[in-house]
Formats: structure tokens, sequence, C-alpha cells
């Protein structure tokens, strides 16, 4: 069976709303944070496919999500460093207990 | 004569300088600062007073001499506010008065004020009302004398509540400042519509009726009257408000609750014969426009004259029968006004109120002074305290005594040459205001020695034995007052001071000095006869008698009855009241409702600010959603 792009594609949005879903209705920093990480892989998912199919020969996508998950691993270390400082502070991570941002 | 500039500077900067530098000086320095600041005052202008009346006089008048002159605010070219000085007859006079009378009470203060809290703050309140007091006298325009007529509205009122932890000085305080304050509009209005008309503020012009900007103001009318009568009367309305007219006199009476030595120099002497000093300065117009409005002057001083001497029958407050007294002699100085005419013998009335001013400063001041040192050691304002002082202040009796014969009209005293002047210019007028003021000063001779008998003969008071005589602060103003009184009346006044400034040989008329001194003695027998035994038999059987006009006459006639009833009733319920709804309800009520909307939509808009990262997450999803489908499908 030939494996078509679309599925891939179908199989990109399919994280990239599970990880939105996620991140709206996951109550703990840290499964928000992974939900985040399901969107940028669904991101990167993209970009290796679509270099694959459409530009075969080409390696700008493939460096481009190499890139992608690079940042993401910086931008993972940030926000646990926010998550550790946060739970220092109120010996909690869940994102309700946050009430210092309003207003 | 520019030195006479000191005369009010002087006063001026000690009332800066107790009042900023007061509570650091010692009371008896801050009393020694003003009392020197005044007494140089006073010899400043008693050399102005002796420099103008020795000058040779041009045309037969003593030409008015403006020392200092400066433009204030230019509205037009010939309408300007100017601060200056202008010497005349009448205000060279007034200056005489007023700084004797102030430096007598700011001597006399050292004794009745030994010791009160405020006696810096005393002193620097005198010093500006005097300051203020002269300033007024010597305006050479009359938008000057209104800005000083108000500076001395104000030092009344803060001498007035002077004692402001008593709540009836508080109250008096503001009484007397409401009821002028209210006169003053009249006043204000009616500076306005000379002002207007003639295009000028300055006496110079007002003061002329041949002047080209007066005459021709003279030619339009108003409702019947032409515009000068409406301006001159609506001037007379603010200096009834200060003389305390009939009835506008109610805050007079209550303005007794100030300390004594600030009721001789305000209430007595000074302030409350600012309206008389308002019309004379003003007579010539009077006189030339609006004849109509001095009739009016002379009915409201002659009637202002008998009731207020009725309502002194039955006071027993010295003060207030002192208070009343003067509103009755204030209605004899306009009355005598009201009756002149300009110039020569028609002018009688005119340098009679002139005179009596004069001689009336003096001898009232001396016997509010008098009351002070009796309330001094009495430590009672009321008669039933009293009886029999004559033997433990034989001092301020003789000085009383002199006054009270002064102000009943006895010959050679000074009341007596001034109140004939005016009973004469009102027996010219006609034979009933002549035949009415007689009898009003018969009653005056009469309610005055009735608080002489009540004070020092009678029953003898119950601790007449610890009473005792004023120290020599007090007494010794007491001695130069009344030796003035003495001698104040053999003054050619005459000479000095008319109505059209030409020299005026004062002739008593034979026929209404008789009179009056018979009227005089007779009030001064029945005063006799009804106090002088102590029983008041025949007073109590009067007034059990006649108790319906005993109990109007102590209630004052209901006037003050009467203004509350106006105040209250009226102007409160009618006006004020609906004014008030609509200002909390309509006006407020809008700029409620502006404010709750604006309150109901932060609410909304607050919900959005929740702390939840998620929800803001959320917005800016939707958001990305919303411009995508824009971009997509637009």
């Amino acid at each position: 069976m030939e494996i078509r792009m679309e599925y891939y594609l179908v199989l990109s949005t399919i994280m990239m709303f599970a990880g939105i879903y996620g991140f709206f209705t996951r109550r703990n920093l840290l499964a928000m944070l992974i939900s985040v990480e399901l969107i940028l892989n669904s991101a990167d998912i993209n970009f290796a496919v679509f270099n694959r199919f459409l530009f075969p020969g080409e390696l700008e996508g493939f460096f481009f999500a190499m890139f992608a998950i690079g940042i993401s691993a910086a931008e993972t270390a940030v926000a646990i460093a926010i998550i550790i400082n946060v739970y220092r502070n109120i010996r909690n991570i869940q994102v309700r207990n946050l009430k210092e941002l309003k207003f | 004569m520019e030195y006479t500039l000191i005369i009010i500077l002087l006063p001026l900067a000690m009332f800066l300088l107790l009042g900023l530098a007061g509570g650091r000086l010692a009371p008896r320095t801050a009393g020694l600062l003003g009392t020197a600041a005044m007494a140089a005052a006073t010899a400043a202008a008693y050399t102005a007073a002796w420099e103008y009346f020795t000058q040779p006089r041009t045309g037969g008048v003593f030409p008015a001499v403006v020392p200092f002159d400066t433009v204030w605010l230019r509205f037009t070219q010939t309408l300007h506010i100017d601060l200056g000085i202008l010497l005349d007859p009448i205000s060279v006079m007034m200056l005489v008065v007023i700084t004797t009378v102030s430096l007598m009470v700011h001597i006399y203060s050292f004794g009745y004020m030994k010791g009160e809290r405020g006696f810096q703050r005393y002193y620097a309140f005198l010093a500006l009302f005097s300051a203020s007091m002269l300033g007024l006298v010597v305006a050479p325009n009359i938008f000057q004398m209104y800005i000083f007529w108000e500076l001395v509205g104000v030092s009344s009122y803060l001498l007035i509540g002077f004692y402001y932890t008593k709540p009836a000085a508080v109250a008096a305080s503001k009484k007397a400042f409401i009821v002028t304050r209210f006169a003053d509009l009249g006043f204000l209005l009616g500076i306005l519509t000379l002002s207007y008309w003639t295009g000028s503020f300055g006496f110079d012009v007002l003061c002329d009726p041949q002047a080209p900007a007066v005459a021709s103001a003279a030619g339009r009318t108003f409702l019947g009257g032409s515009v000068l009568a409406w301006g001159l009367a609506l001037c007379f309305v603010g200096g009834a408000g200060k003389s305390a007219m009939f009835p506008l006199h109610i805050w007079l009476p209550d303005a007794m609750e100030g300390p004594t030595p600030v009721s001789a120099l305000i209430h007595a002497a000074t302030m409350v014969v600012a309206g008389v000093f308002l019309v004379a300065r003003l007579f010539p117009l009077y006189a030339a426009y609006a004849p109509g409005v001095l009739t009016g002057i002379a009915c409201v001083g002659a009637f202002t004259a008998l009731y207020a001497a009725a309502v002194a029958t039955v006071q027993t407050d010295i003060k207030r029968v002192l208070a009343f007294s003067t509103i009755s002699q204030i209605g004899f100085m306009m009355a005598g006004l009201g009756v002149s005419g300009m110039g020569g013998h028609a002018g009688t009335g005119y340098v009679g109120a002139m005179f009596h001013l004069f001689t009336h400063a003096m001898f009232k001041a001396l016997l509010f002074l008098c009351a002070g040192a009796i309330i001094h050691t009495v430590h009672s304002n009321e008669m039933g305290a009293m009886g029999g002082l004559w033997r433990r202040l034989p001092l301020t009796h003789a000085a009383f005594l002199v006054a009270c014969l002064a102000i009943a009209g006895i010959p050679f005293f000074s009341g007596f040459f001034s109140k004939d002047e005016i009973l004469a210019a009102c027996f010219a007028y006609s034979p009933a205001m002549g035949w009415f003021m007689s009898g009003v000063a018969a009653l005056t001779a009469f309610y005055m020695f009735r608080l002489y008998y009540n004070i020092f003969w009678g029953r003898p008071a119950a601790n007449l034995a610890e009473m005792h005589e004023a120290p020599a602060a007090m007494t010794v103003p007491l001695v130069i007052l009344a030796s003035i009184t003495c001698v104040a009346g053999f003054i050619p006044f005459g000479e000095f001071v008319s109505s059209d400034g030409l020299p005026y040989r004062i002739v008593l008329d034979g026929g209404v000095a008789a009179t009056s001194v018979v009227l005089a003695l007779a009030g001064i027998g029945l005063a006799t006869w009804f106090y002088a035994d102590g029983r008041q038999r025949i007073p109590d059987g009067l007034a059990a008698a006649l108790p319906r006009l005993h109990r109007a006459a102590a209630n004052r006639f209901y006037i003050d009855n009467a203004w509350l009833f106006v105040t209250r009733r009226i102007i409160f319920d009618r006006v004020s009241a609906p004014l008030a709804w609509f200002d909390r309800h309509a006006i407020d009520g809008a700029l409620d409702a502006l404010a709750r909307g604006a309150q109901g939509l932060s609410f909304v808009i607050r919900k959005f600010q929740s702390g939840n990262v998620q929800e803001y997450a959320l917005v800016f999803l939707l958001g990305v959603l919303v411009i995508t489908a824009l971009a997509v499908f637009i």
C-alpha cells in the first residue's frame, strides 16, 4: 500500500489539534508544556513531509525541522526552569493557582 | 501730603506682622506694636487734618487733594479702577474719627482683653479693620470704596466671631456677614449701574452733577425713574445694610457677641456709619438727580430711629440697649441727610448728619467702653446683675453720665449741637418730620437714662462689694473720650464740612433747641421717676398693662422672626429645596448614570483579565482564527 502525503498531513493535523486541546484543558503546567511540544512536532512533521513529497532532492525542509527541534528544546528548557521556579514559590504547578497574573 | 499713605499702610503692615508672626510674640509685645502703629497713624491723620484745613480755600471751598493715585485695572480710557487717596473735608474728618476711636480701643483692649487667648490675633484683626476702614473713607473712586467696604465686612465678621468656641458668637458673625453681604449686592449693582451710564468709577465725575457724562446719563430713564436714581437707590441699599437701617438692622444687636471694645470701634463708631458716609459722599448726585430717593432715605432713617428707640426701652442686656441706640442714632443721621438739600441753609441736614456722625462716634464709643468696664467687673451683660455701681466705679460712672447727657441732647454736650442741627433741618423739611424726630429724641433720653439708672443707681447689686474700678489702661481712654464729648460741640463744624464745601455758620434755632431740651429733660425726668428708686413699680405696671406691646418690643417687634420666615419658609423651602433636589437628582443623577455605565462596562471587560493563562491563550487563538478567516475569505 502506498503511503500518501495526505496521511501524514492528517496525522500532523490530529497532533496539532490534540496539542491545542491539551493546552487549553490540562491544568498541570507540565502537561501543558507537553501539549505545546505536540504542536511543534506536528509542524516539524509537515516540514519533513512537504520537503519529501513536493521537493525531493532538496534539504531545506529537513534542516528547518532540525532547526525547529533545536528551538523547541531550548524553549522547553526555559519553560521547565519557569515551572520549577513557580513550584518553589507556590508549592504547586496547577495553572489555576497562578493567581498573581491577574490584573 | 503723600505721607497720608502711611495712615493706611501702617495698620495693614501691622496686620500682616501680627497675623503671621503674632504667635511668636509675647501678647504684650504684640499689643504694644499694634498700639504704637495706630498711634503713629493717628498722629499722621491729625497732621493731615491740620494741614488740610489750614490750607487756603480756593473759590471758598477746600479743594480736594489726591496725594496718591495709581491705575490698577483699566477697562476703557475713562473706566478704570484706581487705588489712591482722596482728601476732602468728609474723608479727612473720617480719618480723624477712625484713628482716634481706634487708638482709644487699642489702648483700652490692653486692660479689657488681658489674658485672653488669641490676644495677638485680636490685635491683628483690629489692625486689619482699621486699615480697611481708613482705605474706605479715603477711596477716590467707588470701586476702591467697595473693595474696602467688603474688607471691613470681613474684619467685622472675624471680630464678632473672635470667641469662636461660643456658638452664639459664631452664629452672630455669620448673620452679620450674610446680612451685610446680601445688602452689598445692592451696592454692587448700584456701582455697576452708575459706572455703566457715566462711564467712570471716580468720585471726581460721580460727585459732580455738572459733569457731561453724568448729565447725559441723567436723561435716560428706566421703569419711570432715571437710571441715576436707580443706581443711587441701589447704593443706598448697600449703605442701609452696613448702617443697620430697618429692615436690614437685624445683624447689629447680635454682633454684640464680639468683645466689647470691638463693639465700640466697629459696631458703634466707625463701620456702621459707612452707609451714612456713602450717602454723604454721593450726596451731590442724590440732591441733583434723585430727590425721591432722598425722601425715601429720610423716611427709612426716621422710622429706624423710632423703631430702634422703642426696642431699646425694653432690652435688659446693656450692650443690646447700646446697639439699638446706635441703630436709632444712625437713623437720625440718615434722616438728616434725607431731608437735606444742596448748599447754604438748605444743606443744614448734611452738616448736622456729618456733625452727628462725628460726635456720635465719640460718645457712643465712650458708652461702649464704659459698658466694657462695667462688664469687666460685673461679669454679666444683664441689668439685673447691676445697680448702685456709682459708688464702686466713680470714674466710669462720670464718663457714662457725660455720654448719656450728650446722647440725650443736654446743652453744651456735643450731642446737643449735632442733634439740634438735624432736628432743625427736619423742622425745615416738614413740621411733621420735625415733631416725629423730636419725639424720638425724647425717647432716646428716656431709654439712655433708664440704662443709666439701672446700672448705677437703683437696687444695689448682690456682690457690689467685690466690684472695682477698671485698670488704668481702660480708664484713660474713658477720660479722653469724655473730654472730647464735652468740648466737641464747640467745634465750628460747618466751617469745615458742608454740603457744597462753602463755610456754613451753624446757628442754633432757638425754638428747636428749646423744644428738644424740654423734651430731653422730660425723657430724663420720666426715667428718673420710673427707675431711680430701683423698685421698678411703674415700668412693671406698664408692662403688665400692655402685655402685647411689651412682649412685641422685647422681641424686637418680631422682625428677626419675619426674616427667619422669609429665609426658612420661603427661600429655603420654596426656592432652595427644589433647586437642591434638581441638583441632587437631575445633575448629579446624570453624572452618576454615566459613571455607573462606565463601571458596568468595566466589570464586563474585567472578566477577560481572569488571571488564567489558558483563557488568555484561548482568546489569542480565537484572534488568530478570526484573522485567518478574514485573510482567507476576504
